[in-house]
């Protein structure tokens, strides 16, 4: 932290935060072991960073309403994230957070240069997922027109489009790349839009891919992110500078390497965020598992504070191949910088005798395919080399036919590990 | 004149669907080869009017490219298509891959050949009096 007094301003918000938790038999227990019994126990940053760490576990420990801080008559609505063993894990907000995080989002699309005059397609999920409804209600408070049109139903979503006259689609990065993809084969021309940004998120995506989509759209493209443990979208965002995202003030971030010790600010790690002035759902140092780095300054889109960088990778979706960390968004830049190949890939993992054994599957861009196999045989070799360069491991490269990947209407799966199960 | 190029992947019952589609399309294949590897091949195809049957793969998700071609009679006898592929190497034609086959009506033997330069064809063409 650069200055005293905003130093002073946080840590009496982290104490609030504190002061909040310990009404939490959870927490007042954890935070009893290390001797914190009142929030006055903290009395620097320093003190803070000594606070244990909360993960997911602990809120599957707690299923359903355990770390909730406030009565269920001050709560009005939950939200869920799907669990990819058992139980979900659920956050409650109380009228106050549902108001806050609607201005939180509001803020970030009024940086990306969104306003009043914009008709926003909201094609994130509705339901209890974070996404449909966290854009959802910033975009009203902005004051844009609000298109609830939810994820899925593709051709709906062109006609809307026209009809409309949308200017800010707002939906995950993969699908925004299937609709650009849908549009091109229902031959409508870019000059019958007036579509202008687009709002991305939910899962990591690339530099590559952000290009791609910007491309194929005709678009600018603004990354937004969030969990629904910490909020929903919005917890960060890009401003037109496109130079990281900005956190919000209400959120307290820290970077912290593999041990759990703070990274270095613009050292890599893994974010770990408190949130400040939420209620029903405070979150005491929370691990997203999410991969990024942090720096603190001041923008000219008028942001004063922290600012991450795009998540590159999360820590969940790490492959460990013959002993080797993989990321996902590895292979994406490494596809994408080649050309010549679709940004639509698949990853499949086996385990063939004792060593593991990484297949990229991409499919053949239709518009560079030339019909000489050798040249075929150049471009698969010339992926493949790319990837070995990004992650260091020897691949084995398919090349399939377009469309035969499938196209996903929320999050991409992208990974097939048969290693499991 | 041009042959139709199809990137195929090599799974079970893909070449059989292709011949099934353009069967439904009505489209006549007057030569065929296939070349490939373990994963997928390249279906190569001489029909009338490629742009239009290109077409209709295309609308169908193929991958599918026009490749510049010639089609060139063979002396009937011992020997013919060796003679033509050496006057033609020797006007400097690099010839990138061929495959025969035989004219329903006439029965006469005819190969497509694709070239690595379609002008040093077309002058080799035009001094053998081949075309
Ligand atoms: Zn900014």
């Amino acid at each position: 932290m650069k200055m005293k007094q905003e130093e002073k301003r946080l840590l009496q918000g982290l104490q609030k935060t504190v002061e909040r938790v310990l009404n939490i038999p959870y927490y007042q227990g954890r935070l009893a072991d290390i001797g914190i019994k009142q929030a006055g126990d903290i009395q620097s940053l320093e003190d803070f960073q000594r606070l244990p760490l909360t993960s997911k576990e602990d809120l599957r420990l707690n299923y359903p309403f355990g770390l909730f801080a406030e009565p269920q008559e001050k709560i009005v609505r939950l939200h869920a994230s799907s669990g990819t063993t058992g139980k979900p894990t659920v956050v409650g907000y109380t009228q106050h957070d549902i108001e806050l995080w609607a201005d939180i989002v509001a803020d970030g699309l009024r940086r990306a240069g969104i306003s009043n005059q914009d008709v926003i397609q909201i094609a994130y999920g509705y339901g209890l997922f974070t996404g449909g409804m966290g854009l959802h209600y910033g975009s009203e408070v902005l004051g844009a027109l609000t298109v609830p049109i939810s994820g899925g139903n593709t051709q709906r979503q062109l006609m809307l489009m026209q009809d409309f006259g949308t200017t800010v689609l707002a939906c995950t990065p993969s699908y925004a790349l299937f609709l650009a993809e849908s549009l091109e084969e229902a031959g409508i021309a870019r000059n019958e839009l007036r579509l202008r940004k687009g709002v991305f998120g939910a899962e990591p995506w690339t530099e590559g891919m952000r290009e791609e989509i910007e491309h194929r759209l005709g678009i600018e493209a603004y990354d937004i992110y969030g969990l629904s443990e910490i909020m929903g979208p919005g917890v960060s965002m890009e401003c037109s500078e496109h130079h990281g995202l900005h956190i919000d003030e209400h959120f307290y971030p820290e970077i912290l390497d593999e041990q759990g010790n703070p990274c270095p600010e613009g050292v890599k790690g893994e974010l770990v965020i408190t949130s400040i002035n939420k209620e029903a759902f405070p979150v005491l140092r929370y691990r997203t598992k999410d991969l990024t780095t942090l720096r603190y300054g001041n923008c000219s889109c008028g942001h004063t504070g922290w600012t991450m960088d795009r998540v590159s990778a999360r820590v969940d979706d790490m492959l460990i191949i013959r002993g080797v960390n993989v990321f996902p968004s590895q292979i994406e830049e490494a596809i994408l910088s080649v050309g010549g190949v679709e940004p639509h890939y698949m990853l499949v993992v086996e385990r063939v005798g004792s060593l593991d054994q990484l297949e990229v599957q991409v499919e053949v861009n239709s518009r560079s395919f030339v019909d000489e196999v050798r040249e075929l045989e150049a471009l698969q070799s010339r992926v493949q080399r790319r990837i070995e360069e990004i992650t260091g491991i020897s691949v084995r490269v398919r090349l399939v036919e377009p469309k035969s990947i499938p196209r996903s209407e929320g999050k991409a799966k992208r990974v097939l590990d048969k290693r499991k199960g | 004149m041009f042959q139709l190029s199809i990137f195929l992947e090599n799974t079970k019952g893909r070449l059989a669907e292709v011949l099934n589609l353009l069967t439904q399309l009505n489209v006549n294949i007057r030569a065929l080869s296939l070349a490939d590897t373990k994963d997928y091949g390249v279906l190569r195809i001489v029909v009338d009017e490629p742009e239009k049957v290109a077409e209709a793969m295309r609308v169908r998700e193929y991958v599918v490219n026009l490749t510049p071609v010639w089609v060139l009679r063979v002396p009937d006898r011992v020997g013919g298509l060796a003679g033509v592929l050496t006057q033609l190497a020797d006007e400097g034609v690099v010839v990138e891959y061929m495959y025969a086959f035989v004219e329903k009506e006439n029965e006469k033997a005819q190969v497509v050949i694709r070239v690595q330069n379609e002008q040093v064809m077309a002058a080799a063409m035009q001094k053998l009096a081949l075309a």
